[in-house]
């Protein structure tokens, strides 16, 4: 079976040959099969996004290749990978249109991996696809089908940003500390609906957190960064007996120190 | 009151222009200042065919067609040479200047006097209907008949013709290419995720709406029966203060309501400027000065008027607040008075 996704050896250096020179990822090797749900965790700056970039094609490594389904997908800029791989941001702002309305956010969603024409955006047809859609997730969407966007709280935009970035189904689902920025309440109801949905769909995620119990309760599999490395790959087995202080023993162990993330330990 | 009249009819041209620069300042928020030697360059091309000898309406057509391309360079310059949005303008519109010196043949002002234009052969059609007498005994009848144009052809023609430009641009604004690209002026990054060229919408948002600029210079010239090197100057000021009075007068619910208002706006505009120059005051010249203060105008005054309302709900809160103040006081008092 291809792997779905597979990163070589893919190195990325900031500001290389300058007195700022770091280290964004180094020697990554990374396989993913269909299904996976990894959760990613780390200190800040180390690599966590970086890794998500480089995947994404918003960042471009230096060396290494990295394979969708066993093509490379390096020659591709960011707009043409977007076919292939969904994608959440951490500001609830980022994912949707805000002088928009929801149907023609969730329109242009659709079109993710259609070549764009100068037919409608939205047909009656769609129209109710969407309706359906937008039920799934029971926040009464549905009812405020041509209000703008931007008239929505915080939550709801990350809620309808999670919809769009998934029901077309991608071949690989990329969080990027997606329920970071919301309240406590709102941040559990994405969490909820990210295991809906890519239960529903049996996605391909990684997603990355600072909460470590966020990352021990969700998915099949955690990876632990620092430094532009990983550290530890802990597989679906063993995540289950994992707890927030086995973690942090694990890291103590692995690096000789202590992790160095209040936010991480807090949360 | 006959300056009114030509004012509705160059409104109905210069909507066109206002359309083409609502595209780009408001859908794409990108603040092109390509407009100024565009609006020129169509001008400069009808002119210079017509004057050669070519069918009005295939010089105007060409207009149209420098303008897109002149639209994409600077689109060009912006994404691919990474410039910023107004710097891009404004190099584009300082070479436009001597390319459309290039197109009049170094000359400033190319005169149509004695040409065929657009105007002289759809208003040669338009009096063989005989309607202007039509009209003009109606507006005779209700009292308005001191005020009565030569012919109502140009304006009635070129309100069709700004209309259906309206509706297609409503229509594509709604198709999946327009969906895309208002996404781009509203969030790049979420549009780059759902695997949409903001590079390449950003160039054709560009050209389409420098291709409409182009469009009114190109008829403006031969509305006007000559096109002039400066003709162009302050036109993006021009377009902005159609988009920004339209907007605040006519409201912006929807895409149609906004291209509506802003076709409105740029009438409105050449009305608020007939009625200026009719002060003793003014002189044509002062047009520049006019459009400016207008700009400035519409873009504070709806500041100001929103704070005093604002203002005026404070002292409410606060006069209701108080007076439910005192009346827990009075209670108080009575409950303490009680025991």
């Amino acid at each position: 079976m291809r792997r779905l996704l597979h990163l070589n050896s893919v190195h990325k250096i900031f500001n290389e040959d300058t007195p700022d020179e770091k280290i964004g990822l180094s020697n990554i090797n990374l396989k993913l099969e269909p299904g996976d749900f990894v959760t990613v965790i780390g200190s800040n700056g180390a690599g966590k996004s970086t890794l998500m970039n480089v995947i994404s094609g918003v960042l471009f490594p230096d060396a290494g290749e990295i394979r969708i389904k066993g093509k490379n997908i390096l020659s591709l800029p960011e707009h043409k990978r977007s076919r292939f791989i969904g994608r959440v941001f951490q500001d609830p702002m980022a994912g949707t249109a805000p002088t928009m309305t929801i149907e023609e956010n969730l329109a242009m969603a659709y079109a993710r991996n259609k070549r764009r024409t100068l037919r409608r955006g939205i047909t009656k047809r769609s129209r109710d696809f969407f309706q359906e859609a937008v039920k799934s997730l029971h926040l009464g969407l549905e009812n405020r089908f041509t209000a703008k966007v931007g008239l929505l709280s915080g939550g709801e935009r990350q809620a309808l940003s999670l919809l769009m970035a998934t029901f077309t189904e991608p071949d690989i689902l990329l969080l990027d500390e997606h329920t970071a920025a919301l309240d406590p309440s709102r941040a559990a109801l994405i969490t909820k609906l990210t295991k809906q949905i890519v239960a529903e769909h049996g996605l391909t995620t990684m997603m990355v957190t600072h909460n470590m119990q966020q990352a021990i309760d969700l998915g099949n599999r955690l990876i632990m960064m620092d430094k532009g490395q990983i550290i530890l790959d802990v597989d679906e087995v063993n995540k289950r007996s994992l707890t927030v202080e086995s973690l942090l023993n694990e890291f103590q162990r692995i690096r000789g120190e202590k992790m160095a993330s209040d936010r991480a330990l807090l949360s | 009151m006959f300056a009114l009249f030509s004012a509705l009819e160059s409104g109905v041209i210069y909507a066109i222009m206002a359309l083409g620069v609502y595209l780009s300042f408001r859908i794409l928020d990108f603040p092109d200042l390509t407009v100024d030697g565009s609006f020129v360059t169509g001008a400069a091309i009808s002119a210079g065919l017509i004057v050669h000898g070519q069918s009005p309406f295939i010089a105007t057509l060409a207009g149209m067609l420098a303008g897109f391309i002149a639209g994409c360079f600077t689109g060009i310059l912006h994404t691919k040479g990474k410039i910023n949005p107004l710097l891009s303008g404004i190099l584009m519109m300082i070479a436009l200047y001597s390319i459309n010196l290039r197109i009049m043949e170094q000359r400033s002002n190319v005169p149509l006097l004695g040409e065929g234009t657009i105007f002289s052969i759809t208003t040669s059609y338009w009096q063989k209907l005989g309607l202007d007498s039509m009209l003009n005994q109606l507006f005779t009848a209700i009292g308005l008949g001191d005020s009565l144009p030569k012919t109502w052809g140009i304006f009635i023609v070129m309100a069709i013709v700004t209309l259906l430009i309206k509706w297609a641009a409503d229509w594509f604004l709604k198709t999946e290419i327009g969906l895309a690209l208002r996404a781009t002026g509203d969030n790049k990054r979420m549009i780059r995720s759902f695997s949409a060229n903001t590079d390449g919408l950003t160039v054709l948002g560009l050209g389409l709406s420098n291709a409409l600029v182009a469009f009114a210079g190109a008829l403006i010239a031969q509305y006007g029966g000559f096109a002039d090197v400066g003709m162009g100057i302050g036109m993006i000021i021009i377009g902005l203060a159609s988009v920004i009075i339209g907007e605040a007068l006519f409201g912006t619910k929807s895409i149609a309501r906004a291209t509506l208002a802003v076709v409105l706006g740029a009438v409105v505009y050449r009305i608020i400027i007939a009625f200026a120059l009719q002060i003793e005051f003014f002189e044509t010249g002062d047009l520049k000065l006019i459009t400016a203060l207008i700009v400035v105008c519409s873009l504070i005054l709806p500041k100001l008027l929103e704070a005093r309302k604002e203002q005026a709900r404070k002292t409410k809160r606060k006069l209701t607040n108080g007076k439910s103040m005192d009346r827990k006081g009075e209670e108080i008092a009575a409950s303490k008075l009680g025991s």
